[in-house]
């Protein structure tokens, strides 16, 4: 067993090493130094007390879809959908916070019917991927890639038309709501530590949810073999659905944090493509939920130095999105090497 | 509108489909194999920017079409050898690519944004150009939408009506019989699958190069065709001609969208825009819902007459994937 972990990390180094290899290669193609470029990735993201908190903000719902995908993936489904279920989340936060705009409310309560109702828009979204998926016959990938265009449409639409700014509308997005309606920050930084504290609760509700329970056994069960299952008496489509609506959730809570404590408003590009990366670190760690705290932290710290690129090196900043997907093809290329040849070793 | 303006657009809709035309070819050929390549979307991109590069540094645009090609078979190797060779999954290492290429493209392509560059002149053909509306329609066109034509009937030819067309579904329908018969199953998908890539990565030119000649990178609104590509080779059951035909179907819906844009002002023009994407949702669950089991027992309830009508509507909508679709051959 302790062998097994030994040569698994041998494997997973190997791939590291290759990644970075092939990205530099890549670097050096452009007339660009390799180190340079890393060097200026690393001070971007850990330079400097105010750069790491842009990475924490980056993580914080990196985080979040990453614990929701690790639910749908236990139960075989691949949900490509969740970038839209992340972007449904903050058009619902949006939502809730409009009709309290003008209520004497306590502003803390406002903030939490907010990140409640944020949570519900993801799950909906998943939903109706759950829907189409158990009752239509469509796969998750097309109907979730689907709703994502649409979800991105109705978030122009909405900053364009019924909930644009007074006279002008623009890319900009909504008006900023009132400060009380913010996650408070820390100190002078931009991150809030609740929004932190909610997406590591979110990893830790999903760990056990997925180690400890009778549910998380079955969805597992389901996700392994669903004919199987099936037999055995487990409602199987019951659990592809509770498993949508719990990853849609965490999804719509990731939205809820980009409004609640990020952007304070509704921006076009709100997801950030967070539900696609999310996918990426579960794969990379195979669908281990300890994991998803060092990885998600690393891709995020990736995401943020690389913006350091364009303004130093005149570089384009998609390259962090190369060293991601190069690291995850390694990685699964390790595994199915290790699988093939490592058996009879 | 005249009659003239509708002719010149129905023929700027064949053009602009000849890209998406490939790129379902290029995934029906190799998903009837057993391959998914799934990672359609990046690779597009990928040989768009390419394709560009080299036509632009050359100055030769056959080379720009022949670099789309290359990238999307290399693109293809990497998915075949993933799948075939280490038994990974395939969408897993379908949809990493998908991504990384599309990165890859930006990141590589931010030198050639906005450069004007090569893009192919429309040649048409002498006496056939010339028949009043066939002519316009189908004759006066640039040399990739011609292509786009036969490649159509040339990959329908080869899968139903040759005898490797007969392996070739035999190897994505059951693979096992295909190897009693003496076929090398793996040897072959991997043939079909670098085949499919390159014609995936015909798309891509056929982009920068004729129907939205440049390279525009993150602004040029290529992103999320192969996407498109994908869910219309489900449409189209894994069958060139009906492919082609959800191809023409979405490039006259986007022709459409644009025409009805001045017309239509009180619908944004941003539901106009994604309007193919439900549609595409849409004629999915249509294909597929037949499929669904409640829908067998609410036909079971039907009375006969009613039943005899929905049951042969379904069946005539309805497609079913190779049997052995993303499922490794290994001997015992």
């Amino acid at each position: 067993m302790m062998k097994n972990r030994l040569i698994n990390l041998v494997y997973q180094l190997a791939a590291l090493v290759l990644a970075f290899g092939v990205v530099s290669l890549i670097l050096l193609s452009v007339d660009a130094p390799p180190s340079e470029a890393y060097t200026n990735m690393f001070k971007g993201s850990f330079g400097e007390m105010r750069k790491f908190a842009e990475v924490l903000v980056a993580f914080v719902p990196l985080l979040l879809v990453t614990a929701g995908l690790l639910v749908t993936f236990s139960s075989g489904l691949w949900n490509i959908g969740v970038e839209g279920q992340v972007v449904l989340g903050a058009i619902a936060t949006t939502w809730v916070y409009r009709l309290f705009l003008d209520s004497d409310l306590h502003p803390t309560l406002i903030i939490i019917l907010a990140i409640i109702g944020g949570m519900f828009g993801g799950a909906i979204w998943a939903a109706l991927t759950g829907i189409l998926k158990v009752f239509g016959g469509v796969n998750e990938i097309f109907g979730g890639l689907g709703l994502n265009f649409v979800a991105t449409a109705l978030t122009i639409y909405l900053i364009f038309g019924p909930w644009k700014r007074p006279g002008v509308a623009s890319m900009s997005g909504t008006v900023p709501f009132p400060d009380e309606f913010s996650l408070p920050l820390w100190q002078n930084l931009r991150i809030s530590p609740w929004a932190l504290g909610i997406a590591l609760a979110g990893i830790v509700v999903v760990y056990f949810l997925l180690q400890g329970t009778y549910f998380g056994l079955r969805l597992k069960a389901v996700g392994k073999n669903f004919r199987a299952a099936y037999l055995l008496g487990i409602p199987t489509w019951q659990y592809s659905m509770y498993s949508f609506l719990v990853c849609g959730a965490l999804a719509g809570a990731a939205g809820a944090m980009q409004v609640a404590a990020v952007y304070h408003r509704l921006i076009p590009s709100i997801s950030s493509g967070y539900g696609y990366l999310g996918l990426m670190v579960a794969m990379l760690i195979n669908y281990q939920a300890l994991w998803a705290v060092p990885v998600a932290l690393f891709f995020a710290a990736l995401n943020i130095g690389s913006i350091q690129l364009p303004i130093i090196m005149k570089l384009d900043s998609s390259l962090s999105g190369v060293l991601q997907g190069v690291l995850v093809l390694f990685v699964l290329l390790a595994a199915g090497v290790r699988q093939k040849f490592g058996r009879k070793a | 509108m005249s009659q003239e303006t509708i002719i010149i657009g129905l023929a700027g809709v064949l053009a602009s489909a000849a890209p998406i035309v490939f790129a379902v070819i290029g995934e029906t050929i190799s998903e009837r194999a057993g391959v998914i390549n799934l990672s359609m979307n990046g690779t597009i991109l990928l040989s768009a920017m390419g394709g560009f590069a080299v036509a632009y540094n050359t100055n030769n645009i056959v080379l720009g079409f022949l670099a789309g090609m290359l990238i999307g078979a290399l693109v293809a190797l990497i998915v075949a050898f993933a799948s075939i060779t280490l038994q990974q999954s395939q969408v897993a290492v379908g949809f990493v690519l998908a991504l990384t290429c599309r990165d890859l493209s930006y990141f590589l392509g931010n030198p050639y944004m906005g450069v004007p560059g090569p893009r192919l002149q429309a040649v048409p053909i002498p006496f056939l150009g010339d028949i009043p509306i066939l002519g316009q329609l189908f004759f006066r066109h640039d040399a990739i939408t011609y292509i786009s034509f036969i490649a159509i009937f040339l990959a329908w030819l080869w899968i139903f009506r040759t005898r490797p067309g007969l392996m070739l579904q035999g190897i994505g329908e059951k693979p096992a019989a295909a190897y009693i018969r003496g076929a090398n199953v793996n040897l072959m998908r991997y043939v079909y699958t670098i085949i499919g890539g390159a014609l995936i990565g015909l798309a891509g030119p056929a982009f920068s190069l004729a129907t939205r000649a440049g390279w525009m990178g993150t602004i040029s609104g290529l992103d999320g065709f192969g996407w498109i590509a994908l869910s219309i080779t489900i449409f189209g059951g894994w069958n060139p001609l009906r492919g082609a035909f959800g191809a023409y179907l979405f490039a006259f819906l986007q022709w459409l969208g644009l025409v009805l844009q001045p017309v239509l002002t009180q619908v944004p023009s941003q539901v106009l825009q994604v309007a193919p994407f439900p549609l595409m949702i849409l004629t999915l669950l249509l294909v597929n819902i037949g499929n669904a089991e409640w829908v067998e027992r609410a036909l079971a309830a039907m009375p006969e007459a009613t039943r005899k009508i929905f049951a042969k509507l379904l069946r005539a909508m309805r497609t079913s994937p190779p049997a052995a679709l993303g499922v490794p051959f290994e001997r015992d």
